[in-house]
Protein backbone atom coordinates (compact mmCIF):
# COMPACT_ATOMS: atom_id res chain seq x y z
CA UNK A 1 0.00 0.00 0.00
CA UNK A 2 1.32 3.51 -1.13
CA UNK A 3 2.17 5.45 1.88
CA UNK A 4 -0.92 8.20 3.11
CA UNK A 5 1.26 11.51 3.37
CA UNK A 6 -0.32 15.21 3.39
CA UNK A 7 1.25 18.50 1.17
CA UNK A 8 0.13 21.95 0.75
CA UNK A 9 -1.42 23.73 -2.08
CA UNK A 10 -2.20 27.29 -2.23
CA UNK A 11 -2.09 27.18 1.66
CA UNK A 12 -4.41 24.39 1.88
CA UNK A 13 -3.88 20.58 3.50
CA UNK A 14 -3.98 18.05 1.22
CA UNK A 15 -4.09 14.13 1.46
CA UNK A 16 -2.07 12.17 -0.92
CA UNK A 17 -0.55 9.20 -1.62
CA UNK A 18 3.28 8.31 -1.81
CA UNK A 19 3.94 7.86 -5.66
CA UNK A 20 1.38 10.47 -7.07
CA UNK A 21 2.45 13.49 -8.72
CA UNK A 22 1.70 17.28 -7.66
CA UNK A 23 -0.87 17.41 -10.76
CA UNK A 24 -2.57 14.24 -9.79
CA UNK A 25 -3.26 15.35 -6.19
CA UNK A 26 -4.16 19.07 -7.57
CA UNK A 27 -7.06 17.62 -9.70
CA UNK A 28 -8.08 15.41 -7.07
CA UNK A 29 -8.65 17.98 -5.34
CA UNK A 30 -10.69 20.40 -7.38
CA UNK A 31 -7.50 22.68 -7.98
CA UNK A 32 -6.84 23.72 -11.71
CA UNK A 33 -3.07 23.85 -13.26
CA UNK A 34 -3.16 24.44 -17.15
CA UNK A 35 -1.65 21.67 -19.23
CA UNK A 36 -1.08 21.17 -22.84
CA UNK A 37 1.12 17.89 -23.26
CA UNK A 38 -0.11 16.44 -20.18
CA UNK A 39 -3.38 13.93 -21.14
CA UNK A 40 -5.16 11.23 -19.06
CA UNK A 41 -4.59 7.67 -19.54
CA UNK A 42 -0.79 7.87 -20.78
CA UNK A 43 2.51 8.99 -19.34
CA UNK A 44 3.28 12.61 -18.05
CA UNK A 45 7.00 13.99 -20.15
CA UNK A 46 6.61 17.39 -18.70
CA UNK A 47 7.30 19.12 -22.14
CA UNK A 48 5.16 21.87 -22.41
CA UNK A 49 6.03 23.92 -19.09
CA UNK A 50 2.59 24.70 -18.52
CA UNK A 51 1.88 23.44 -15.50
CA UNK A 52 5.15 24.58 -13.76
CA UNK A 53 4.28 25.63 -10.05
CA UNK A 54 6.48 26.93 -6.72
CA UNK A 55 7.95 24.60 -4.50
CA UNK A 56 8.66 26.30 -1.07
CA UNK A 57 12.61 25.69 -0.83
CA UNK A 58 13.01 24.46 -4.32
CA UNK A 59 14.71 28.00 -6.23
CA UNK A 60 13.46 26.89 -9.67
CA UNK A 61 9.94 26.23 -10.88
CA UNK A 62 8.91 22.71 -11.60
CA UNK A 63 6.33 20.78 -13.87
CA UNK A 64 3.27 19.62 -11.49
CA UNK A 65 3.04 16.36 -14.09
CA UNK A 66 6.20 14.49 -13.14
CA UNK A 67 7.09 16.32 -9.97
CA UNK A 68 6.22 13.71 -7.35
CA UNK A 69 4.86 14.78 -3.66
CA UNK A 70 6.75 14.40 -0.79
CA UNK A 71 5.36 14.80 2.95
CA UNK A 72 5.45 18.23 3.78
CA UNK A 73 5.31 19.57 0.46
CA UNK A 74 4.33 23.43 0.23
CA UNK A 75 2.81 23.87 -3.63
CA UNK A 76 1.80 27.44 -5.35
CA UNK A 77 0.00 27.00 -7.96
CA UNK A 78 -1.03 30.53 -9.37
CA UNK A 79 1.26 33.06 -8.67
CA UNK A 80 1.92 36.53 -10.64
CA UNK A 81 4.89 35.08 -11.72
CA UNK A 82 3.63 31.54 -12.76
CA UNK A 83 1.51 33.24 -14.94
CA UNK A 84 4.13 35.70 -16.69
CA UNK A 85 6.10 32.22 -17.31
CA UNK A 86 3.17 29.95 -18.52
CA UNK A 87 2.97 32.97 -20.76
CA UNK A 88 6.26 32.77 -22.14
CA UNK A 89 6.05 29.35 -22.39
CA UNK A 90 3.02 29.72 -24.81
CA UNK A 91 4.63 32.46 -26.37
CA UNK A 92 7.72 30.40 -27.25
CA UNK A 93 5.43 27.86 -29.08
CA UNK A 94 3.98 30.45 -31.24
CA UNK A 95 7.51 31.76 -32.12
CA UNK A 96 8.98 28.16 -33.05
CA UNK A 97 6.48 27.44 -35.58
CA UNK A 98 4.22 28.69 -38.14
CA UNK A 99 0.78 28.93 -36.28
CA UNK A 100 -1.53 30.54 -38.41
CA UNK A 101 -4.67 29.75 -36.78
CA UNK A 102 -6.86 31.90 -39.35
CA UNK A 103 -6.35 28.99 -42.00
CA UNK A 104 -5.87 26.15 -39.93
CA UNK A 105 -8.32 23.05 -39.92
CA UNK A 106 -8.11 22.99 -36.06
CA UNK A 107 -9.02 27.24 -35.47
CA UNK A 108 -11.81 27.40 -32.77
CA UNK A 109 -11.18 23.91 -31.05
CA UNK A 110 -7.27 24.14 -30.92
CA UNK A 111 -5.93 23.15 -27.31
CA UNK A 112 -2.70 25.76 -27.96
CA UNK A 113 -4.98 28.60 -29.41
CA UNK A 114 -7.16 28.21 -26.33
CA UNK A 115 -4.73 28.04 -23.77
CA UNK A 116 -3.07 31.50 -25.40
CA UNK A 117 -6.34 33.13 -24.60
CA UNK A 118 -6.82 31.63 -21.31
CA UNK A 119 -3.71 33.04 -20.29
CA UNK A 120 -4.24 36.59 -21.32
CA UNK A 121 -1.85 36.54 -24.45
CA UNK A 122 -2.52 39.09 -26.77
CA UNK A 123 0.26 39.23 -28.62
CA UNK A 124 4.13 37.19 -28.68
CA UNK A 125 6.91 39.42 -27.69
CA UNK A 126 9.75 37.40 -29.47
CA UNK A 127 10.26 37.20 -33.10
CA UNK A 128 8.42 34.87 -34.92
CA UNK A 129 11.22 32.14 -36.33
CA UNK A 130 9.53 31.54 -39.55
CA UNK A 131 11.01 28.12 -40.07
CA UNK A 132 10.56 26.39 -43.36
CA UNK A 133 8.33 23.07 -42.73
CA UNK A 134 7.28 20.02 -44.27
CA UNK A 135 3.63 18.68 -44.47
CA UNK A 136 3.21 15.11 -45.27
CA UNK A 137 -0.08 14.19 -47.09
CA UNK A 138 1.38 10.80 -47.97
CA UNK A 139 -1.40 9.36 -45.66
CA UNK A 140 -4.87 8.18 -47.30
CA UNK A 141 -6.37 9.19 -44.60
CA UNK A 142 -4.62 11.67 -42.16
CA UNK A 143 -2.68 14.88 -42.77
CA UNK A 144 0.79 15.55 -40.30
CA UNK A 145 1.48 19.45 -40.25
CA UNK A 146 4.71 20.24 -38.71
CA UNK A 147 4.13 23.84 -38.89
CA UNK A 148 1.29 23.41 -35.96
CA UNK A 149 3.51 20.71 -34.17
CA UNK A 150 4.24 21.85 -30.69
CA UNK A 151 5.96 18.97 -30.03
CA UNK A 152 3.79 17.43 -27.03
CA UNK A 153 4.62 13.98 -27.78
CA UNK A 154 1.10 12.83 -27.34
CA UNK A 155 0.99 11.23 -30.72
CA UNK A 156 4.09 9.22 -29.37
CA UNK A 157 3.03 8.15 -26.38
CA UNK A 158 -0.49 7.29 -27.26
CA UNK A 159 0.70 5.23 -30.14
CA UNK A 160 3.37 3.28 -28.27
CA UNK A 161 1.74 3.04 -24.96
CA UNK A 162 -2.55 2.44 -26.05
CA UNK A 163 -1.93 1.08 -29.72
CA UNK A 164 1.44 -0.70 -28.90
CA UNK A 165 2.67 0.03 -32.63
CA UNK A 166 5.54 2.97 -31.99
CA UNK A 167 5.25 4.34 -35.25
CA UNK A 168 5.66 8.15 -33.78
CA UNK A 169 9.52 9.54 -32.65
CA UNK A 170 11.04 12.43 -32.28
CA UNK A 171 14.33 13.09 -34.12
CA UNK A 172 17.01 15.64 -33.42
CA UNK A 173 17.73 17.73 -30.53
CA UNK A 174 16.27 21.60 -29.26
CA UNK A 175 14.80 23.80 -32.12
CA UNK A 176 15.76 21.06 -34.81
CA UNK A 177 13.28 18.51 -33.46
CA UNK A 178 10.94 17.03 -35.27
CA UNK A 179 8.22 14.27 -35.08
CA UNK A 180 8.99 11.19 -37.23
CA UNK A 181 7.19 7.99 -38.01
CA UNK A 182 9.08 4.89 -38.92
CA UNK A 183 12.41 6.17 -38.73
CA UNK A 184 11.52 9.09 -40.61
CA UNK A 185 9.76 7.57 -43.62
CA UNK A 186 6.79 9.21 -45.15
CA UNK A 187 3.63 8.30 -43.23
CA UNK A 188 2.02 5.77 -45.63
CA UNK A 189 4.79 3.71 -46.00
CA UNK A 190 5.36 3.56 -42.34
CA UNK A 191 4.72 -0.11 -41.97
CA UNK A 192 4.00 0.02 -38.50
CA UNK A 193 1.18 2.03 -38.51
CA UNK A 194 -2.27 0.57 -37.93
CA UNK A 195 -3.91 3.18 -39.15
CA UNK A 196 -5.76 3.54 -36.00
CA UNK A 197 -5.87 7.80 -35.81
CA UNK A 198 -5.38 7.80 -32.06
CA UNK A 199 -2.31 10.21 -32.73
CA UNK A 200 -4.78 12.36 -34.68
CA UNK A 201 -7.31 12.73 -32.15
CA UNK A 202 -5.01 13.15 -29.01
CA UNK A 203 -2.90 16.20 -30.96
CA UNK A 204 -3.70 19.26 -29.14
CA UNK A 205 -3.30 20.97 -32.55
CA UNK A 206 -3.89 21.01 -36.61
CA UNK A 207 -0.54 19.13 -36.58
CA UNK A 208 -2.39 15.81 -36.97
CA UNK A 209 -5.65 15.74 -39.00
CA UNK A 210 -8.00 13.83 -41.15
CA UNK A 211 -7.79 14.81 -44.52
CA UNK A 212 -11.02 16.30 -45.95
CA UNK A 213 -11.78 18.92 -43.03
CA UNK A 214 -11.80 22.90 -44.00
CA UNK A 215 -10.87 25.54 -41.51
CA UNK A 216 -12.00 25.35 -38.04
CA UNK A 217 -13.96 21.72 -38.96
CA UNK A 218 -11.71 19.18 -37.05
CA UNK A 219 -12.88 19.12 -33.74
CA UNK A 220 -10.81 15.94 -31.78
CA UNK A 221 -12.20 13.45 -29.80
CA UNK A 222 -9.37 13.00 -27.17
CA UNK A 223 -12.29 11.53 -24.33
CA UNK A 224 -12.37 8.06 -26.72
CA UNK A 225 -8.65 7.30 -25.70
CA UNK A 226 -9.25 8.81 -22.15
CA UNK A 227 -12.11 6.45 -21.77
CA UNK A 228 -10.17 3.11 -23.37
CA UNK A 229 -7.35 4.02 -21.01
CA UNK A 230 -9.85 3.97 -18.05
CA UNK A 231 -11.65 0.54 -19.56
CA UNK A 232 -8.26 -0.94 -19.45
CA UNK A 233 -7.98 0.04 -16.08
CA UNK A 234 -5.30 2.83 -15.89
CA UNK A 235 -5.88 6.13 -14.62
CA UNK A 236 -8.11 8.61 -16.00
CA UNK B 1 -15.43 68.11 -26.09
CA UNK B 2 -12.88 67.93 -28.30
CA UNK B 3 -13.11 64.66 -30.39
CA UNK B 4 -10.65 62.39 -29.96
CA UNK B 5 -8.45 62.24 -33.60
CA UNK B 6 -8.31 58.57 -35.05
CA UNK B 7 -6.69 57.45 -37.85
CA UNK B 8 -7.07 53.65 -39.27
CA UNK B 9 -4.39 52.34 -41.73
CA UNK B 10 -4.34 49.47 -43.86
CA UNK B 11 -1.33 47.68 -44.72
CA UNK B 12 -0.77 43.96 -45.79
CA UNK B 13 -4.52 42.16 -44.68
CA UNK B 14 -7.67 41.95 -46.54
CA UNK B 15 -9.71 45.05 -45.23
CA UNK B 16 -11.26 42.35 -43.15
CA UNK B 17 -10.77 44.19 -40.13
CA UNK B 18 -11.98 47.29 -40.78
CA UNK B 19 -15.16 45.59 -42.04
CA UNK B 20 -15.18 43.97 -38.95
CA UNK B 21 -14.62 47.96 -37.35
CA UNK B 22 -17.60 48.86 -39.59
CA UNK B 23 -19.77 45.74 -38.44
CA UNK B 24 -19.69 47.10 -34.35
CA UNK B 25 -23.91 48.13 -34.60
CA UNK B 26 -25.23 51.05 -33.02
CA UNK B 27 -22.01 51.20 -30.91
CA UNK B 28 -20.60 52.98 -34.10
CA UNK B 29 -23.00 55.81 -33.70
CA UNK B 30 -22.01 57.14 -30.27
CA UNK B 31 -18.19 56.06 -31.32
CA UNK B 32 -18.93 58.50 -34.35
CA UNK B 33 -19.95 61.21 -32.63
CA UNK B 34 -16.64 61.41 -30.80
CA UNK B 35 -14.07 60.77 -33.24
CA UNK B 36 -12.52 62.92 -36.30
CA UNK B 37 -11.38 59.63 -38.43
CA UNK B 38 -8.23 62.05 -40.12
CA UNK B 39 -6.80 59.44 -42.16
CA UNK B 40 -7.40 56.07 -43.52
CA UNK B 41 -9.08 53.93 -46.43
CA UNK B 42 -12.84 55.52 -44.74
CA UNK B 43 -11.68 59.04 -45.46
CA UNK B 44 -9.80 60.99 -48.35
CA UNK B 45 -7.12 62.33 -46.81
CA UNK B 46 -3.54 61.48 -48.80
CA UNK B 47 -0.99 62.28 -46.13
CA UNK B 48 -0.82 60.88 -42.54
CA UNK B 49 -1.51 64.16 -40.52
CA UNK B 50 0.32 65.17 -37.64
CA UNK B 51 -0.93 65.05 -33.94
CA UNK B 52 -3.08 61.55 -34.27
CA UNK B 53 -4.60 60.23 -30.94
CA UNK B 54 -5.49 56.87 -32.02
CA UNK B 55 -4.24 55.06 -34.91
CA UNK B 56 -5.73 51.65 -35.58
CA UNK B 57 -3.34 49.44 -38.14
CA UNK B 58 -4.65 46.47 -40.07
CA UNK B 59 -2.23 44.06 -41.82
CA UNK B 60 1.03 42.91 -41.30
CA UNK B 61 4.26 45.39 -42.47
CA UNK B 62 5.03 43.78 -45.54
CA UNK B 63 6.62 46.28 -48.21
CA UNK B 64 8.98 49.35 -48.33
CA UNK B 65 5.93 51.70 -48.02
CA UNK B 66 4.40 49.69 -45.15
CA UNK B 67 7.74 50.05 -43.38
CA UNK B 68 7.79 54.04 -43.98
CA UNK B 69 3.65 54.51 -43.21
CA UNK B 70 4.51 52.53 -39.48
CA UNK B 71 7.30 55.04 -39.01
CA UNK B 72 5.03 58.01 -39.54
CA UNK B 73 2.39 56.69 -37.87
CA UNK B 74 4.49 56.11 -34.33
CA UNK B 75 5.95 59.51 -34.74
CA UNK B 76 2.43 61.15 -35.08
CA UNK B 77 0.07 59.18 -33.45
CA UNK B 78 0.11 58.89 -29.53
CA UNK B 79 -1.23 55.41 -29.06
CA UNK B 80 -0.36 52.76 -31.59
CA UNK B 81 -3.19 49.64 -31.74
CA UNK B 82 -2.63 46.67 -33.91
CA UNK B 83 -6.13 45.58 -34.97
CA UNK B 84 -6.48 42.07 -36.39
CA UNK B 85 -3.99 38.88 -36.70
CA UNK B 86 -1.76 40.19 -39.50
CA UNK B 87 -1.18 43.32 -37.41
CA UNK B 88 -0.03 40.99 -34.30
CA UNK B 89 0.88 38.13 -35.64
CA UNK B 90 1.65 38.59 -39.42
CA UNK B 91 -0.94 35.74 -39.65
CA UNK B 92 -1.39 35.06 -43.54
CA UNK B 93 1.08 37.35 -45.08
CA UNK B 94 3.82 36.33 -43.00
CA UNK B 95 3.36 32.72 -44.63
CA UNK B 96 5.19 33.84 -47.27
CA UNK B 97 8.12 34.10 -44.97
CA UNK B 98 9.86 30.77 -45.13
CA UNK B 99 10.71 31.53 -48.83
CA UNK B 100 12.50 34.18 -50.54
CA UNK B 101 10.14 36.81 -51.65
CA UNK B 102 12.21 36.81 -55.20
CA UNK B 103 11.14 33.43 -55.64
CA UNK B 104 7.69 33.51 -54.75
CA UNK B 105 7.11 37.04 -57.22
CA UNK B 106 8.92 34.55 -59.82
CA UNK B 107 6.37 31.44 -58.73
CA UNK B 108 3.51 33.68 -58.92
CA UNK B 109 4.29 36.38 -61.67
CA UNK B 110 6.39 34.34 -64.09
CA UNK B 111 5.76 30.34 -63.93
CA UNK B 112 2.12 31.33 -62.93
CA UNK B 113 0.85 32.74 -65.61
CA UNK B 114 0.83 32.20 -69.43
CA UNK B 115 0.56 35.79 -70.28
CA UNK B 116 2.12 39.08 -69.87
CA UNK B 117 4.90 37.07 -67.82
CA UNK B 118 7.02 39.18 -65.63
CA UNK B 119 7.61 40.47 -61.84
CA UNK B 120 5.69 43.86 -61.46
CA UNK B 121 7.75 46.97 -60.41
CA UNK B 122 6.45 49.75 -61.88
CA UNK B 123 3.99 52.05 -59.56
CA UNK B 124 4.58 49.33 -56.59
CA UNK B 125 6.48 48.99 -53.64
CA UNK B 126 9.44 47.00 -53.35
CA UNK B 127 8.62 43.90 -50.69
CA UNK B 128 10.37 43.01 -47.51
CA UNK B 129 12.21 40.15 -46.80
CA UNK B 130 9.68 38.92 -44.68
CA UNK B 131 6.20 40.20 -44.05
CA UNK B 132 6.30 40.83 -39.91
CA UNK B 133 3.73 41.31 -36.98
CA UNK B 134 3.92 45.47 -36.31
CA UNK B 135 5.16 45.46 -32.90
CA UNK B 136 8.58 43.59 -34.41
CA UNK B 137 8.95 47.30 -36.13
CA UNK B 138 7.78 50.26 -33.89
CA UNK B 139 6.23 50.04 -30.15
CA UNK B 140 2.49 49.06 -30.20
CA UNK B 141 0.08 50.06 -27.32
CA UNK B 142 -2.53 47.82 -27.24
CA UNK B 143 -3.10 44.49 -29.68
CA UNK B 144 -6.25 42.98 -30.72
CA UNK B 145 -5.91 39.67 -31.93
CA UNK B 146 -8.54 37.75 -34.14
CA UNK B 147 -9.27 37.43 -37.80
CA UNK B 148 -11.14 39.29 -38.13
CA UNK B 149 -11.17 41.04 -34.54
CA UNK B 150 -14.90 40.42 -33.23
CA UNK B 151 -16.96 43.77 -33.43
CA UNK B 152 -17.75 43.30 -29.71
CA UNK B 153 -14.06 43.13 -28.67
CA UNK B 154 -13.62 46.16 -31.47
CA UNK B 155 -16.13 48.57 -29.90
CA UNK B 156 -15.32 47.65 -26.45
CA UNK B 157 -11.92 48.32 -27.32
CA UNK B 158 -12.30 51.46 -28.76
CA UNK B 159 -14.77 52.79 -26.18
CA UNK B 160 -12.59 52.38 -23.36
CA UNK B 161 -10.02 54.10 -24.97
CA UNK B 162 -12.26 57.08 -25.99
CA UNK B 163 -12.64 57.30 -21.83
CA UNK B 164 -8.97 57.41 -21.42
CA UNK B 165 -8.59 53.87 -20.48
CA UNK B 166 -6.71 51.29 -21.88
CA UNK B 167 -8.47 48.19 -22.51
CA UNK B 168 -7.73 44.88 -20.59
CA UNK B 169 -8.59 42.53 -23.37
CA UNK B 170 -6.93 39.91 -21.66
CA UNK B 171 -9.15 36.12 -22.41
CA UNK B 172 -11.60 38.45 -24.11
CA UNK B 173 -9.93 37.96 -27.76
CA UNK B 174 -7.99 35.07 -29.20
CA UNK B 175 -5.90 34.48 -32.44
CA UNK B 176 -7.59 33.46 -35.54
Amino acid sequence: MPENISIRIDGEYVAAQEGQTILEVARAGGKYIPTLCWLAGISSVGACRLCIVEVSGVGRLLPACTTPVQDGMSVTTTSEKLTQYRRIAIEFLFSERNHVCAVCVSNNHCELQAMAQKLGVTSVRYPYAYPKLGVDVSHPRYVLDHNRCILCTRCVRVCTEVEGAHVWDVSGRGIRSMIVCDMNRPWAQASSCTNCGKCVQVCPTGALAEKGFAVDEMVKQDHNMTRLTARRGGHS
Amino acid sequence: MKKVRLATVWLDGCSGCHMSLLDIDEAILAIAKRVDVVYGPLVDAQEFPKAVDVTLIEGAVSSQDDLEKVHTIRRWSKLVVALGDCAVTGNVPSMRNSHPARKMLERIYVEGVQTNRGVPVDGVPALLRQAVPVHEVIKVDLHIPGCPPAPASIAYALGELLEGRMPDLASKVKFG
